[in-house]
Formats: structure tokens, sequence, C-alpha cells
């Protein structure tokens, strides 16, 4: 189907970019509100401190055992003034939410609530210490288990582990109790098959895990090849690592059908979370089959992606896998009492209230998981409920089929003809005139005031650009973005060089990135650290 | 509901650009016997930010707060007082709401911060070369022994019997499958680590040998003389330190010989936060080593118009380039705790650092003295810098859990962290810090002197 241009934009004559409206240089670099600014390293003393501490006396009695520091560190320092301007001042040369629509596909760019940055703030959950006694830190508990109770049930599943600190830890996690599970049953499969449209994380963790990788071959409609899969499937297979909703946008229609031949010769299923946003509330992966999924707190439940990190990537577990989930977790017994569960009395804890003894596979970090992403995601998810949650995922997928329709015109959309789309629009490169690439275009919506799409991926789209708007954005945001890419698109499209320069108008113009790599300078180097 | 901000006039006239009649048209691909009609049963609906804040305020009233009680837990997280201008910075939408920087050319804020804090770590370790974070310190400590495999192609690795027992135990589960063999030792109670034992415990086949610097007990071991017999058998060395405010009073890892520095970052700038999230800080000494180097790195480089810029480098070691043959399968690392890092560390500067490291251990030692003369217990470390072991007359976790009752938060009962090990029942790790006032030394003082009477 054809879609009309909602917001009547007519393409217009490329701007010009010989420098016309540009005005004088000036002797500082920077223009008006855009402001150069060095690095600590070049404005900083080691004499300067932002804090007040008492000066040590010379004649301390020393316990440090002849380890005493006599070199200087060569630490620079600000006072608190000129500290805050110096953040401040880099913190305006980052795009970001706040200021405006996040594209990028399977990332689930979301506005993050501030209400969730106010409750982690709270001092019941910002100071407290993990290994307090159990009883000074019921509240906290509580939270997880709250937490868990939710995760669980949106994705009906059986059981969570709370511990992994982001979704390639959480893939982690899934793939161990996979592992565990088997070799408790005395089954060494070797092999984990993956799509070729998956993300990086999902071959790099099977690989870490011991096993060895291989290619589910996809169908023309983009989705898992069902018959190649199966033929694929033996005693020698562990499991298989699917997205789904997946990385072209769209929905593994045969899901159960997948989980049903991995089962039967005798494999798990890893589903990768990441774009739980486009299905929560709308169907459970327990129903589809699914043994594992991680959750990125970070993008389905609003937690804030900070410049890259932290996460979190809880990961929910089929009846089969529970028992083999990392320490330490939490429970709740008959009696209504949340329990941490570490090392210690954990076969016995098991033994008592569950009736079967817990073999987890171990512990994957030091304490019990991104506890500061827990209390944001869980003040999230009570914010919106059970029918907000809902209408997220259907105002997520309908702005990206808004978008994919708008568009499909001037962009080459691979799979808009085999129906819509869920939380994120695909795009390729194939239309595009002279010698123009994705790149380029990205780079010329930088221009345009907007952070660029998730490019070059999925890998099994040639110059792929893959759009994923979120539900948080409003109807005008949508068409002024389709404004935008429909004129970056049609400038491609016609072949329009001046894209190769782009950006133009950004804090710096294309950075060289081979030089980069070839000689990597990964640390400042001066000569007064002395 | 407050997020959305599509209306159903919206919502309508948008189905009807793309020629749908409702939403779930746009749901046909997910098989109708999954699909949910209403929202999912058992589950409360959406709720007022009033609403939802009294409930969160609610259970966090349910925990004790370092900040209430006279307080001196460590084990790898301590309480720092962290300037307020840090999280003034760290809430800034632009570094708040940023996504990791694949985009350069508008994510100069943060590449240069990311830049700047990997010299700071570096330098701080002693080292040439820091990555932009890892999750926290344990899971460093892991990636490193990866790390050193790959260097070494030796599989067998020696942990100190020192180490934060649960780092260990994430080394010892990723070596399940990892095939590496995990030779460690118990920790044995003494005023001086067991570095000779160590030194025994490393062979040829070592890929490498783990030190915990101060270590579990609050001890200093002798890491140039550990470094030299692992050097000497061709294995790296491995150093952990959980506590980089340490680092402003006694040697960097790196100039006694640490080939990896690892540790936890938590200590400056990010806070107790039960927990997580946390900062995995992770070096090199030597260059050489960096492309064997998990996780993300920020260099340097010029723009088109030869301005200098930074961006994310070396990505052919990493997952989105290299897939199943990457170094690490790390994504997402902790970004905004690396800043707030960044930002405390600035403040601090050298001379507010050695400060800081000055004031700390000048507490403890005080605490340390004062908890010497009290009956029932003795201080076990001949050495330490904001941490120690005390033994009490007792059992010391039943002692810490009546004491929190109590509203006195003691420290770390040594049976907490080592279940199995009956020897050490009577242990309790003390952390001191700026935090601690010398009433708060007293107060300790005092109700164990009661208990133990």
């Amino acid at each position: 189907m054809n879609a009309p241009n909602q917001s009547g934009w007519k393409p217009s004559a490329p701007v010009s970019h010989d420098g016309a409206h540009e005005g004088p240089e000036t002797v500082t670099g920077n223009r008006a509100l855009m402001l150069e600014e060095p690095l600590i390293f070049e404005i900083a003393t080691p004499d300067t401190t932002g804090v007040d501490l008492p000066q040590p006396a010379d004649d301390i009695s020393s316990r440090l055992g002849g380890l005493k520091r006599d070199q200087a560190i060569g630490l620079p320092g600000l006072s608190e003034p000129e500290t805050v301007r110096h953040y401040t001042r880099l913190s305006r040369q980052n795009y970001a939410i706040d200021l405006g629509l996040f594209p990028l596909g399977s990332c689930t760019m979301k506005h993050n609530p501030r209400l969730n940055e106010k409750v982690a703030r709270m001092p019941g959950f910002a100071d407290v210490h993990p290994l307090q006694p159990v009883d000074t830190v019921r509240g906290a508990l509580e939270v997880m288990n709250e937490l868990a109770h939710w995760l669980i049930t949106l994705t009906g599943m059986h059981g969570v582990a709370m511990s992994p600190k982001a979704g390639a830890h959480g893939e982690l996690c899934g793939i161990l109790c996979i592992r565990a599970a088997l070799e408790a049953r005395g089954d060494a499969r070797k092999v984990v098959l993956v799509p070729e449209s998956a993300h990086g994380t999902n071959p790099a963790t099977a690989a870490f895990a011991g096993y060895e990788v291989e290619d589910i071959p996809a169908t023309k409609d983009g989705r898992v090849d069902l018959e190649a899969l199966k033929a694929r499937l033996g005693p020698d297979v562990a499991g298989v690592m699917i997205t789904n909703p997946n990385t072209c946008g769209l929905f593994e229609r045969d899901m159960k059908a997948i989980s049903d031949a991995v089962h039967e010769a005798g494999g798990f299923v890893y589903c990768d979370g990441a774009n739980f946003n486009a299905i929560v509330g709308k169907v459970r992966p327990g129903d589809l089959g699914v043994d594992a999924m991680h959750i990125n707190l970070h993008k389905t439940f609003s937690t804030p992606h900070g410049g890259g990190g932290p996460g979190s990537g809880p990961v929910v577990l089929s009846e089969a896998l529970s028992p083999f989930a990392p320490l330490p977790y939490t429970a709740r017994t008959k009696d209504g009492q949340v329990h941490l569960i570490e090392e210690e009395g954990a076969n016995a804890f098991s033994n008592e209230h569950f009736g079967g003894s817990m073999q987890s596979f171990g512990r994957m970090t030091a304490f019990h998981g991104q506890m500061g992403m827990f209390t944001r995601a869980l003040t999230y998810i009570l914010s919106h409920g059970a029918d907000g949650l809902k209408q997220v995922a259907e105002d997520a997928v309908l702005n990206a089929n808004y978008v994919l329709r708008a568009c499909e015109d001037v962009l080459f959309a691979p799979f808009a003809d085999s129906g819509p789309c869920m939380h994120e629009a695909l795009f390729g490169d194939k239309n595009f005139g002279g010698d123009l690439t994705t790149l380029d275009l990205a780079k010329g919506m930088i221009d345009e005031g907007y952070h660029p799409m998730t490019m070059y991926f999925p890998l099994v789209v040639h110059g792929a650009m893959l759009i994923e708007p979120t539900e948080t954005e409003s109807k005008a945001a949508l068409d002024q973005f389709i404004m935008a890419l429909r004129s970056v698109a049609s400038r491609a499209k016609d072949g329009d060089e001046s894209l190769k320069q782009s950006p133009y108008y950004a804090p710096r113009r294309r950075l060289d990135e081979t030089q980069a790599a070839r000689k990597p300078l990964l640390s400042w180097i001066d000569g007064d650290t002395a | 509901m407050r997020y959305l901000p599509l209306t159903d006039t919206d919502r309508a006239e948008m189905l009807d650009v793309i020629g749908a009649s409702t939403i779930d048209d746009l749901f046909v691909d997910v098989p109708e016997a999954a699909r949910l009609d209403g929202p999912i049963e058992g589950l409360p609906l959406h709720a007022s930010e009033m609403a939802v804040e009294r409930h969160m305020r609610r259970l966090s009233k349910k925990n004790l707060a370092a900040a209430d009680a006279p307080f001196f837990l460590g084990a790898g997280a301590y309480r720092h007082h962290v300037p307020a201008s840090v999280d003034h910075i760290i809430q800034r939408g632009e570094f708040l709401t940023a996504y990791t920087p694949y985009q350069p050319e508008i994510a100069q804020g943060t590449l240069q911060m990311l830049f700047e804090f990997q010299t700071q770590v570096a330098r701080l370790y002693g080292c040439a070369v820091a990555n932009a974070s890892m999750y926290d310190g344990s899971t460093a400590c892991w990636e490193a022994v990866a790390m050193a495999g790959r260097v070494t192609k030796k599989k067998r690795v020696v942990l100190s019997g020192a180490l934060h027992p649960h780092y260990a135990e994430v080394v010892r589960t990723m070596a399940k499958f990892t095939e590496d063999e995990i030779a460690g030792a118990a920790p044995a109670l003494q005023a001086q680590p067991d570095n000779d034992g160590l030194i025994t415990r490393i062979d040829e086949q070592t890929s490498c040998v783990v030190v915990q610097y101060p270590d579990i007990l609050g001890r200093l071991p002798d890491v140039a003389k550990i470094a030299d017999a692992a050097h000497e058998k061709g294995a790296l060395l491995i150093v952990v330190n959980t506590e980089p405010v340490a680092l402003g009073a006694i040697k960097s890892p790196g100039e006694l010989g640490a080939d990896i520095v690892v540790g936890e970052g938590q200590s400056i700038g990010v806070g107790l936060n039960f927990g997580g999230p946390y900062l995995g800080l992770f070096a090199v000494r030597d260059q050489k080593h960096v492309r064997q180097m998990p996780g993300r790195l920020c260099g340097e480089t010029t723009d088109a118009e030869g301005k200098r810029g930074f961006v994310l480098t070396l990505s052919t070691r990493e997952q989105h380039i290299r897939r199943e043959k990457a170094t690490s399968n790390i994504c997402t690392n902790s970004g905004l705790c690396a800043l707030a890092f960044s930002v405390h560390m600035t403040l601090l500067g050298e001379k507010g650092l050695r400060a800081l490291a000055a004031e700390n251990h000048r507490l403890t030692c005080l605490a340390a003295d004062r908890l010497a003369k009290v009956p029932g217990v003795t201080v076990l470390n001949d050495t330490f810098f904001n941490e120690f072991t005390i033994l009490v007359d007792g059992d010391a976790r039943g002692i810490v859990r009546e004491l929190a009752e109590d509203g006195v938060l003691a420290g770390v009962a040594l049976s907490r962290l080592f279940p199995d090990k009956e020897d050490i029942a009577r242990g309790i790790l003390v952390a001191v810090t700026e935090t601690t006032s010398e009433d708060d030394i007293d107060a300790l003082c005092s109700a164990l002197k009661e208990k133990l009477a």
C-alpha cells in the first residue's frame, strides 16, 4: 500500500553547502552556544581540588607495610564551578532522547520517566549495602521480588534470575542454564544455532559458553526457515537463540513450531528479549515454548541508557531451567516472607520450600544485580500497570508501521509487502543514486537534528536502516521525523553528493575512524605528570 | 497514561494512513491462540505518579540506610561521600538519556568523558590503557582471566585464597564452561597474607595469578614479589582492587608489576545501591596487550576539518563486528557510572584523592586501636588501608545480626562470605571511611563490649 505524505512536505532543491551562510572564524573556536571544551588534563592542576578534606598530617602512623605511595598519580583536579562547567559544556555535544526522537532500531530509546530517578535515589534503596543483615533490607528484597513477579507474569514463565547486569550478561546466564540442564542429564551437546540476523552478542555469548555456533537460514520474508531448522536439529544441538520479534522487525510466526521441534530434538529455546517492547502485554513468550529469555530493563522498562549503561538483564526461565538459575536470588515463601538465597543453605531452602534440590550453575556477579535499575523498572511498571503496558506495545507497533508506510515510497522496504512490521521499520539502500550509502543518509539525518537509525544491521539486508520510534513519540514528532527522513532519502535517491560530507552542523564533522584504529591514542599523554 | 503522547484521534488517523482498521491488524503475525485479549490478569492497572511514589517510599522505609546508623560494611562495596555536583551532572538529560556513542559527531560529550575516564583509571592503576568500563569488579575479574588465557594460551588459573570469594565464585562458575582449571586455596586467618604459599602454586602451565590488593581480609600482599614469581613461569599477574580510594595511599598495581589490573570503581562517585549498578574497571600495563582487551575503547582522532575528536575504536575485537570470535560478549557496560566516577575523580584531583585516602587510613588506624582495647576483640591485621579483620570471642554472624537490631551496622561477618569455613566464623570485616565519625567508632566499641561481656 502507498501512504500519503502526511506532512505535506514537498522536495525542494538540495540545500547549498558552499559556505554562503558562514560567518567569520572566531578566535576561541566557539560558535555562540556551540562551545569547544578542552580536556581536564589541559585545564586542571594537581593542586586544585573541588572537595574540602583535612590535610593529612605528615607523621600519621601508617599500617601500609612499606607500600606507601611515593609517586604522583597524575590526576588533574578542578574546583566545583570549573567541574560543573566542564561537564555541562561536554553534555551539550551529545544527542539524547530528552532532545529528540532517537530511532535506533533494537535499542528501544524511549522516554526515561523522572519519577524513576527520584525513587532510585531514596536512601532506603541508594544508600544500602548489599551485605547488610537481611532484616535491615527487607524492603529492597521486596522490590526485587515484586519486580520478579511482574516479569514472570508478563512473560508467562516459571522463574527469573535477577542478577545479570545487562542484556549480554543475561544471554550468557540463559545459555549457561541450558548447558547446566543438559549436563545434569549427562548430555554433552556442542552446537548452538543462531540466525544470521541475530545481534552480535548472541554468537559471542554462545562461544563464550563453550559452544560452536552455526547459522540458521532465513526465508525470503525475513524469518527463520522452519524446515531448514528442523533438518539441522539433532542430538548435537544444545539449543537455538532466536530474537522475537526478530531484528527485521518481524514477529516469528512459527515460534511455537520452532520451540516444539527444538524440544522434540532434546534442545532448549533461548529467546533474545531485546525487542520485548513490541509484545509486552500482548503475548507471553512462555506460551510460545521459550525456555529462557533476557529482558533489557533499559529498553522495555525505561531505565536510562546513560550513554552506554548501566543496563540490567534479568532472565526469565521455564520450569525445566529454573532449578539451574544462578545465585543469589529471592524467593517468597508461603508465609509471605521474601528470602535472599545465597550459596549458604540454598539446597536446604529449596528442599524445604519447593520440594526439590537446587542445582544452580553458580554465580555471575559479586552481589544481587542492578538494584538501581530494579527500583526504576518497578516504578515504571507500576505506573503503566497491566493495561498501560499493553498500550505501550500497541503504540510502539503503531508508530513503527506509520513510519514504514509513510516512507516506503522513497526508501526500499524489503519486507513491507509481506505485512505489518512490529516495533521497528526496516529499510535498505537499494534505491540510492550515485555512490551514496546508508552512512551518508544517516549523517544527513544528523544535520536535520536527529540521531540516525541503526545502520548496517541486521546484516541480512544490504545497507540496512532499522528505525524504532517507540511509543513515547507523539504524532507531531513522528510527522516531523518523517518529513526529515523523506527529504534526506530523496536526496540519497537523487544522488545528492553533498550528503557525502554531512554532517555539516554537528559539533564535529565526520571523524577519521581509520586513523583512530591504526594508531590508537587511548589515554592522554602529557609531559608534566611527574 | 502520562508517558504515552498518542491520543485516540491520532491512533485512528494513523491506522487509516497505514490501511489497518484496528490495532490488532498490526499483530496478525502473532498466532491468534497466543494473543492476549485484555490486560494480563492478576496484575494491577496503571497508577498515578503520587500513588507509585507512595508505594515505593513505603518499601524504601523498610530498609535501614547506611546514613542512619554507625556503619562499618565493606567487603567490596564502600560508603563514601559523593559530592552533590556528581549527581547533578549524571542527571543531565544529555548524559542520562544518550545511547552508546556510535554516532561520534553527536556524542562528543560522552566520548571525551570516556577518554578522560580511561586516562584517570590508567593513571590510578599505573597502567598504559584502561577500557571504557565493565559491569562490575567481579565480572571484570573473570574477563581478565579469560584474556590471560588468550594471551598465554594456557589454561591453569591460580587464585589467591584472599580474593573476594564472590569474585572467585564468578571465575569458578565461568571456568566450568571454558574448561579452565582453577587452583584456589582457602584463606587462612593470619596477620600476613600467605605470599609464599601462593607463589608455590604457580607452575609452567599457569596462565595467570589473581591477587587482591588490599585483600579480602584488608591485608596488603607483596604484589611485587608475586609478580616476579608469575613472570618467571610465563604467567600474567592480575591484580584485583575493590577499593580505588586505597590507591591514593599505596603504590599502584602497575608499578608493582601487575600485567592486568581490574577492580570495582563503585567507591568513587557511584554509591552503595544495594550491590548495583557498579563500575568494573579494566586496564593493562603494556599497550601491546590492548587488542586482547574486552569491552569498549575510546580513542582520539580528528574530524574532516582537522579538529580533535573522539571515537569508539578497535571495535574489531567486539561482538557487533566479530560475533563468535569476539574477545567478550559485553555490549552495554557502565557508562553513566563511569561518568560519575570521572566527575568525582575530577573534583578530587591528585590533592583530593590523596587527602581522602589519608583521612580514610587515619580513621581506620584509630578504629583498629580502639577496637583492640575491647575485651574479647582481637585485630588480626598487621597491614591494612581502610578495612581490617577482627576476631571476636563468639559467633560473629550472630553478633553482627544482634548489633544491627540495636542500630549498629558493625561490618561483614566472614561466615557470610565463606559459609563453609568454620574456622573463620569468629571473624568480622570492619571498614572505615571518611563518612565514619569518631562517635560511630565509639558506638561500635561499646556495642561490642556489651555483647562480649
